[in-house]
């Protein structure tokens, strides 16, 4: 891989793209693939997939088991570098420590980010998801609808490879012929929540996940993708054919070595180095964009964390894909006389209207799953069915109390044994021991099914990030403070989720344990604390209340553009990554004809 | 007091990168990364993670002799050789207690006194009922002393705490024993190998249960 260090970055490049996740990712492979010289700044350090992988580690081989730690808090195994909730040396503030006020933020140190370790749940926006203020009134339209997006939810599809399928439900969307791998086959539990569920009137049809059911369209999807332009179809073919389908066993969230799922290093970097216009520095910390006398940006500031020493790189083009927050923590980090609140700030809404997803978790144990003969439920890692939001009448009817709406991931089976496996069911065994307790586990294993809500938030004024006056991180960088509060269309709704799921659990004859939760405000996992954390510099219509334009680039600087989450202006039920990519190959497609017409 | 779901159960925000399958002692609640550990200890934020690690190799164990004799007494009355398993203790669920208690995190800090003055519970119990150390009682005295804790909504007011250490203790106990390779195929565990095609359930099965 071509990584190249500070003193031999190329004088001058057309475009600077600030971090190497689903967004810088997805952006610096489009415009390498159409001949624009990148340079990618992450502030993590290299990472390589194929040799750093734990594929077939079991929990026995790890310290303390495998079981998370503050240090590693999704597990000893998980694909995470120098991250987690806390990163060592870059503290963050919370306005409150409260819950429902507090914000948490997940953040990783390694090339290819957070699509590493994510969960490769890819579900497009619907077209109610773009409009959503039109339908009731609430948060904001996006300048864009879902026709503008559409074609680039196909070509990432493609590209990076979903599972699913086209069911034609409301404001879940299908993709155009060929665009979807086939969904993988679904385990006995999950036959049994589409039975039961279905008695209940809710649908559960087969998930999108970025996983490879089977190898890639070499041959059909380069031209598909990259029509005219014979270079691109090579790259991409030979990338393509060095991806293997899945193996079907080794969980998703360690990363893959043979390149089944996705995830940024695998995926998107590799055909973009193969061009020859990508060069990736590692380690480096950018804290600043820098303004020239033009008013345009003219590169970014950062520290190379391996000497400690403070750097500049120019290009024509400035692209901020550091992550929602952190694209937003740069800019109003980046002040000058002309934008004393932080660049491209004129409307006073940078780092405003955060949101993350609504999550509630219900945990059932269902006496039919007991005792079942040894079964391989590796599958794909989780996701072979889900339950999109299907009470869109009842809502526009007023009967739910909240306004937008959730979808239900859910997951049981013979899972690979874990220190969960045995732990807490007491309330099932009477507090068994000896042979007696052996005999229990064996009976309740695989026996669980959980079911996890992922609903909408409606963005709002009490959400947001701003500098904290006084903290700095290691290198000096002044740090975030989070703002949180949710609005009763969230709580209602977590409410909403742990009833449903409790409906379900018991049409199966299961038992819920523990307890449904009916306050809402209880119920509601803490903000951040899902990972889809978007907004921050919201995309508009209007330049004085939105941060970027439709193409997402920044209203008062026109070479500066974002491509990560911070964009978002709602936060669908629909987990945003693969929105994040369809929109960052927008956006880098358009700012590849701006350099052709010579406007950047 | 630390309430054992939080000593216990480092659960459960899976909700960010996968979906949730069935109650997880692993990972992910914020609260417990916000107590930290100290710098410079533990593993780290970025350990290799293709070395076969054993416990005592990233920090030192810490129980006495004595401890892991009793450790070991005590794993193996919850989890016995039957036909199906050897005991716990054959599989080194004693040096996952040791390197467990010894470790710098925090949940592991809280575990450590509920664990040894849970040991100096037996030893008090068992001379006071036997006049022996509970590791020298007679199997009939060690059993009839754990099942007077081994169901903490039965225990006796007095015994409450011993009830909650014996429910911690089998946490333990059984997280190791069933994360071990002969664990895995005490429960038929027959994952973790590579397939060429995943054919899903099978449809005698699914006939059987009514889903097909």
């Amino acid at each position: 891989m071509p990584l190249v260090t500070p003193k031999s970055q190329q004088r001058a490049y057309d475009v600077i793209v600030v971090g190497s996740g689903a967004g810088g990712g997805q952006t610096a492979y489009t415009l390498c693939m159409d001949g624009a010289r990148v340079l990618m700044l992450e502030a993590g350090r290299r990472y390589t997939p194929a040799s750093e992988t734990p594929m077939f580690q079991t929990p026995d081989m790890a310290p303390l088991g495998g079981v998370g730690t503050p240090q590693k808090p999704f597990g000893f195994y998980d694909a995470t570098v120098d991250g987690g909730w806390r990163v060592p040396g870059e503290p963050y503030v919370r306005a409150s420590e409260e819950y429902g006020g507090r914000f948490e933020w997940w953040r990783a140190r390694m090339l290819g980010g957070r699509t590493n370790h994510w969960g490769r749940i890819a579900l497009r926006n619907g077209p109610y998801d773009f409009k959503p203020h039109s339908r009731d009134g609430l948060g904001f339209d996006w300048p864009i609808s879902y026709e503008d997006v559409a074609p680039y939810y196909d070509k990432v599809e493609l590209l990076v490879g979903v599972y699913g399928s086209n069911e034609g439900l409301e404001n879940t969307p299908d993709s155009s012929p060929g665009c979807l791998l086939p969904p993988p086959a679904p385990l006995v539990s999950d036959h049994l929540v589409k039975q039961r569920a279905g008695r209940l009137g809710i649908p559960v049809i087969p998930g999108h996940r970025a996983v490879l059911t089977r190898a890639q369209d070499h041959q059909g999807a380069p031209a598909r993708l990259h029509r005219g332009n014979a270079r691109a179809q090579k790259i991409l073919a030979e990338s393509m054919r060095g991806r293997a389908p899945c193996l079907w066993a080794t969980p998703c969230g360690r990363g893959c070595s043979i390149r089944a799922n996705y995830q940024s290093t695998t995926v998107h970097l590799p055909p973009a180095l193969a061009t020859g216009n990508l060069d990736i520095t590692t380690d480096a910390m950018v804290y600043e964009v820098t303004l020239g006398r033009d008013g345009r940006a003219n590169g970014v500031s950062f520290v190379d964390k391996t000497t400690g020493t403070h750097q500049h790189a120019t290009a024509r083009v400035v692209v901020l894909a550091a992550s929602a927050c952190e694209s937003a923590r740069i800019l109003l980090n980046s002040r000058s006389a002309q934008f004393p609140d932080g660049l491209a700030n004129s409307s006073g809404k940078l780092g405003r209207y955060l949101m993350d997803t609504v999550g509630s978790t219900v945990t059932g144990q269902v006496p039919l799953l007991e005792s079942l003969p040894p079964l391989n439920e590796d599958a794909a890692d989780g996701h072979q069915l889900y339950v999109p939001w299907w009470l869109y009448r009842e809502q526009r009817a007023g009967k739910l109390g909240f306004a937008r709406g959730y979808h239900i991931e859910f997951g049981g089976g013979k899972r690979m044994p874990g220190h969960d496996t045995a732990a807490g069911i007491e309330w099932l065994t009477g507090g068994s021991y000896g042979k007696k307790f052996k005999q229990d586990v064996r009976r309740y294993y695989g026996s669980f099914v959980g079911f996890d809500g992922r609903g909408e938030m409606i963005p709002n004024e009490n959400s947001y990030c701003e500098i904290d006056p006084v903290v700095k991180d290691k290198w000096g960088i002044p740090v975030l403070r989070f703002h949180w509060q949710w609005s009763e269309h969230e709580t209602r709704q977590a409410a909403h989720m742990q009833r449903t799921f409790g409906d379900i659990i018991e049409a199966m004859g299961g038992r819920v344990h523990p307890a449904l939760q009916s306050d809402g405000a209880k119920a509601i996992a803490p903000g951040g604390s899902i990972i889809h954390e978007v907004g921050g510099a919201i995309m508009g219509a209007d330049r004085g209340t939105s941060v970027t334009n439709r193409w997402q680039q920044t209203w008062d600087v026109p070479n500066l553009f974002l491509t990560d989450g911070s964009v978002f202006a709602s936060n669908a039920d629909k987990n945003p990554t693969l929105t994040i990519m369809a929109l960052a190959w927008r956006a880098a497609d358009h700012i590849l004809e701006r350099m052709r017409r010579k406007e950047l | 007091m630390v309430d054992r779901r939080t000593t216990i159960k480092w659960v459960i925000t899976v909700g960010a990168a996968w979906p949730l399958f069935g109650p997880r002692i692993a990972a992910a609640n914020p609260v417990e990364a916000w107590r930290g550990s100290s710098p410079g200890q533990g593993y780290g934020t970025d350990p290799k993670l293709l070395q076969v690690y054993k416990p005592g190799d990233v920090w030192p164990l810490t129980l006495t002799a004595a401890q892991r004799r009793l450790a070991g007494i005590l794993c193996d009355l919850i989890i016995p050789a039957d036909e199906h398993s050897p005991a716990a203790s054959a599989v080194g669920v004693v040096d996952f207690i040791d390197e467990w208690v010894s470790a710098p995190y925090p949940n592991c800090q809280d575990a450590r006194p509920i664990i040894l003055s849970g040991f100096e519970w037996l030893d008090a119990e068992s001379r006071r009922r036997f006049g022996r150390d509970f590791s020298a009682a007679e199997a009939a005295g060690q059993t009839a002393i754990c099942d007077d804790i081994c169901d903490a909504s039965r225990a006796a007011a007095e015994r409450r705490d011993a009830a909650r250490f014996f429910a911690v203790y089998r946490d333990l106990t059984a997280g190791a024993f069933y994360t071990s390779p002969v664990g895995r195929k005490d429960l038929g565990y027959i994952g973790n190998v590579p397939l060429e095609h995943f054919d899903g359930a099978p449809p005698e099965l699914l006939k059987k249960l009514q889903l097909a």
